[in-house]
């Protein structure tokens, strides 16, 4: 039998109290494609950080083609022949393709030499893999999907045998992630071994040979990808049957709480992020807006919630009229009954190192919750915070406890929640469940259902598309700053809406051909 | 991580490195041929021992603490306001032209007030121009404020030989302003009293300092101003979405950092001297960033920190008087080394620390 390409066995680690890694054994075959699959703070990253060298494990042993292995740290991990490509691209940004390759291994002490054999280099990485990039192109100007093939390549060009792709397809289009899909075939038919690190079922089954699900730490499953199915995993990962939401969506006939008219919107140095864009949001409906990442979804969102100026067109909000001339803060937006869930939950939402009982009234410290007075209480927000953790079953339940100190999950509740309490007609919700495990996404669900419910007009931006169709009734796309589309949620279709985002409906030579 | 308990981190953690500043400073003494510890006696009997030494150290200390507040107060909006010097000689002028114009006539309860009051309205006003400019600008204030401090350096030695200059002198300073005008001494407040203190330029300035340092904590603490200006502290991004005006609170707390920079003015000018001098702010505005580094930008951080620094000055004057090889240089050589070890290596002990707390 073929040793396994990488093998770990009872690797431990731990972090103070908390167990991260519990007697993880990991095989993998060379030549597959091997899914780790968990919920977040499951143990995924920490165990290909260990793979990695960034963290050392403290118990357990690595061996790579039957050889034990030590790795301290990534430079170790690389000379053993394992890549990584991360989660967030590390490429300097206004660096040319090739000399992002190069970079680290620039071959003596002037560029030209280095530079001739890299270009070689990736020419012949190119034709063997299928992974065309332009090597003189920018890399800031390349579509996402082409930067990640940047990284890839970086990762083949150090020899790479082993690739570990952290959570790859999170920035991708649909589109995007079929083709990237291919490349990963593609490497496999090459020899390379793949590991495949995700929280997304439906990558597991689509491209992988086999899976091992993490939870709490362990290893609580390894299945060949044939013989399982979603449902069994997904078993598995949470340790329980989650309900699937079934919506078809219903359309409201409700009245219009909040429109936005005509909006465009530039940035600093005049390009155009927002172009008429306009949307009307029905009391008692959630209009879902889909997109890939970094279309004009931000800056609507900052432009509705009053965070950033009117620049053209109006918003209304019942009577009133919101214009450039006539602009309105984010506080003057909440008194008029507009909540905001931002994108960023640790830039914008909560202020990290601030206790959770101060986060809960972030926004609202002008109102009662932070004091009856004139001056702020303690106890005022320490009793808030502590209803609030309750009634949207945050943990720990510790009103004293810094934000930065709960998981992604919990944070999202403390944000939906505030927002929640200040009862709005209108919310603007940003990516709600970035980041945020299963268990905590079904929760955050329900409470957003919940507010539709209660009649809030509800507008929702993700780049999950699956959470769009799981809670729209209207869904809208927007693309390069412009919706392409609106239909009714049961009138869509996720490869319709998937062709949209990409823009192919309007201009797109690239997909159709 | 493991955070500290409270007290390790605010009690245990300074002391180490306070501990660390004097053993490396004992070790530059005995360098030097002199005994650290008998060095180390003269600071503390002159700090607080020998005649007056106690009212000397508060009288520096009610300085260290308006520029120190200064100085913190910006630091909970992340504004680093190094224009504390400046904004104290402003304040001067600002207190010096109430009671110019009416010390002649009016009683000192009325002009006491207005004069601090005017002291704090010309340090805010020194330190808002800065602000404006960071704020609609661009400008980082920390190089406006260091630009400001010399503006405020030479508009005052202008209007000190100039306009403000005491007739028939040739000394750069104003006439002295009437008695009634001035904050009362506290050893002839306890003398009325029938306490028998030693004389000491300590002034009623001391008291207000103290008040600053309740005020202070109360505005930033307790109130939705100051809660919006440490979340702008905190993150800027927050206090856009949390519908805080960024600009205009950047503007009003440099204001109020200003404001208290300009009081430490009415200690020489009211209390001590009676007179505005030419460059009596003599550097406690800037080593009132110490002091908030010290103090970890706390009100009470900050009043134990420039009662160090009070006493280090009163007791480093006293060192030199003693030792003919220790020189005023050497106060200065113990204050920069509490400045590295407790601001610029602060946490030098925590991973140490952290490990102890960890193994008990």
């Amino acid at each position: 039998m073929v040793a396994p390409a990488l093998k770990m066995s009872g690797v431990t680690k731990r972090f103070g109290p908390v167990l991260a890694n519990d007697r993880v054994d990991l095989q993998v075959a060379p030549g597959t494609i091997h899914g780790i699959i968990g919920e977040n703070g499951a143990g995924k990253s920490t165990l290909v950080s260990i793979l990695y060298g960034f963290h050392a494990a403290d118990e357990g042993e690595i061996e790579i083609t039957g050889r034990p292995v030590t790795i301290r740290d990534s430079a170790d991990a690389i000379g053993h022949g394992v890549g990584m490509v991360h989660q967030h691209f590390m490429l300097v940004p206004n660096f040319t393709v090739l000399e992002n390759v190069m970079l680290g291994a620039e071959g003596g002490l002037l560029l030209k030499s280095g530079r001739a054999a890299a270009r070689a280099e990736l020419d012949r990485l190119a034709r063997d893999y299928g992974l065309e990039v332009d090597p003189d192109a920018i890399v800031e100007e390349l579509p996402v999907g082409l930067q990640q093939r940047v990284e890839i390549l970086k990762a083949l060009r150090r020899g790479a045998q082993i690739l570990i792709l952290d959570e790859p397809t999170g920035v991708l289009t649909p589109a995007e992630t079929e083709r990237f899909f291919d490349i990963l075939r593609n490497l496999r038919a090459q020899g390379v071994t793949i590991l495949l690190i995700t929280h997304k079922l439906q990558e597991i089954i689509a491209v992988t040979d086999d899976v091992t699900v993490l939870r709490g730490g362990r290893v609580v499953g390894r299945r060949a990808t044939a013989e399982t199915t979603r449902d069994e995993l997904a078993e598995l990962m949470v340790g329980a049957k989650t309900p699937a939401i079934v919506n078809r969506g219903q359309e409201s006939q409700g009245e219009a709480v909040i429109s936005a008219e005509n909006l465009t919107w530039r940035d600093l140095r005049g390009v155009a992020r927002l172009e008429d864009v306009s949307l009307t949001l029905r009391a008692g409906e959630i209009l879902g807006l889909a997109g890939v990442s970094g279309n004009g979804q931000s800056e609507l969102l900052d432009v509705l919630s009053g965070v950033s100026p009117v620049q053209e067109g109006r918003i209304r909000v019942g009577a009133r009229e919101i214009t450039r001339t006539a602009s309105a803060n984010p506080a003057e937006m909440r008194r008029l009954g507009v909540g905001h869930v931002p994108e960023d939950r640790h830039r914008c939402g909560l202020v990290l190192g601030f206790e959770a009982r101060a986060n809960a009234v972030l926004g609202y410290h002008n109102g009662p919750n932070a004091g009856p007075g004139l001056f702020l209480s303690l106890r005022a927000m320490e009793r808030h915070c502590t209803a609030l953790i309750k009634r949207f079953d945050v943990r720990p339940g510790a009103p004293r406890l810094r934000a930065g100190g709960f998981s992604g999950g919990n944070q999202q509740k403390l944000v939906i929640g505030r927002e929640i309490e200040a009862e709005p007609k209108a919310m603007l919700i940003g990516q709600p469940t970035r980041g945020v495990d299963i268990g905590g996404i079904a929760a955050i669900h329900a409470e957003i259902l919940a507010r539709r419910a209660a009649g809030c007009a509800i507008l929702l931006v993700s780049v999950e598309l699956e959470e769009i169709f799981a809670l729209s009734d209207r869904i809208a796309v927007i693309n390069d700053g412009r919706i392409v589309g609106e239909t009714p949620r049961r009138d869509a279709d996720v490869k319709t809406i998937g062709l949209m985002m990409a823009g192919v409906s309007r201009n797109a030579p690239e997909a159709a051909a | 991580m493991t955070r500290l308990p409270g007290w390790v981190e605010y009690g245990v953690l300074p002391l180490i490195n306070l501990l660390m500043a004097f053993t490396v400073a004992g070790l530059v003494v005995a360098l030097i041929g002199e005994d650290p510890f008998a060095a180390l006696a003269v600071m503390i009997n002159g700090a607080f021992v020998y005649e007056g030494g106690i009212g000397y150290t508060l009288y520096y200390a009610t300085n260290f603490i308006f520029t120190g507040l200064a100085v913190a107060v910006a630091f909970q909006a992340k504004l680093f306001n190094i224009g504390g010097e400046g904004q104290a000689y402003l304040g001067g002028l600002g207190a010096l032209l109430v009671c110019l114009a009416m010390d002649a006539w009016a009683p000192g309860l009325l002009v006491i007030p207005l004069a601090i009051l005017g002291a704090a309205l010309f340090g805010a006003a020194w330190a808002m121009i800065p602000g404006w400019l960071q704020a609609y600008r661009g400008s980082h204030v920390v190089i406006t404020t260091i630009m400001f401090n010399f503006i405020a350096a030479g508009l005052m030695v202008g209007l000190l030989s100039g306009a403000l200059m005491r007739g028939g002198q040739s000394n750069p300073e104003s006439r002295p302003i009437a008695e009634a005008a001035r904050l009362p001494f506290v050893h002839d407040v306890l003398g009325a009293l029938g306490i028998e203190a030693a004389q000491s330029p300590l002034n009623l300035a001391f008291p207000v300092a103290l008040l600053a340092c309740v005020v202070v904590w109360v505005l930033i603490w307790r109130t939705r101003w100051g809660f919006a200006l440490r979340t702008m502290g905190e993150s800027e991004p927050a206090a856009r979405y949390a519908g805080i005006n960024v600009p205009r609170m950047i503007v009003t707390a440099m204001a109020l950092s200003g404001a208290l920079a300009g009081l430490m003015a009415i200690n020489t000018l009211l209390g001590a001297q009676g007179k505005v001098t030419v460059n009596f702010p003599a550097g406690f505005g800037f080593t009132g960033i110490a002091v908030a580094l010290m103090g970890r930008s706390h009100p009470v951080g900050v009043l134990m920190a420039a009662l160090l620094f009070g006493a280090l000055y009163q007791g480093g004057a006293e060192l030199d008087f003693e030792f003919k090889t220790i020189t005023r240089e050497m106060v200065l050589l113990i204050q920069g080394l509490i400045i590295l070890f407790s601001g610029a290596l602060a946490f030098m002990f925590v991973p140490w620390l952290t490990r102890l707390v960890e193994r008990t």
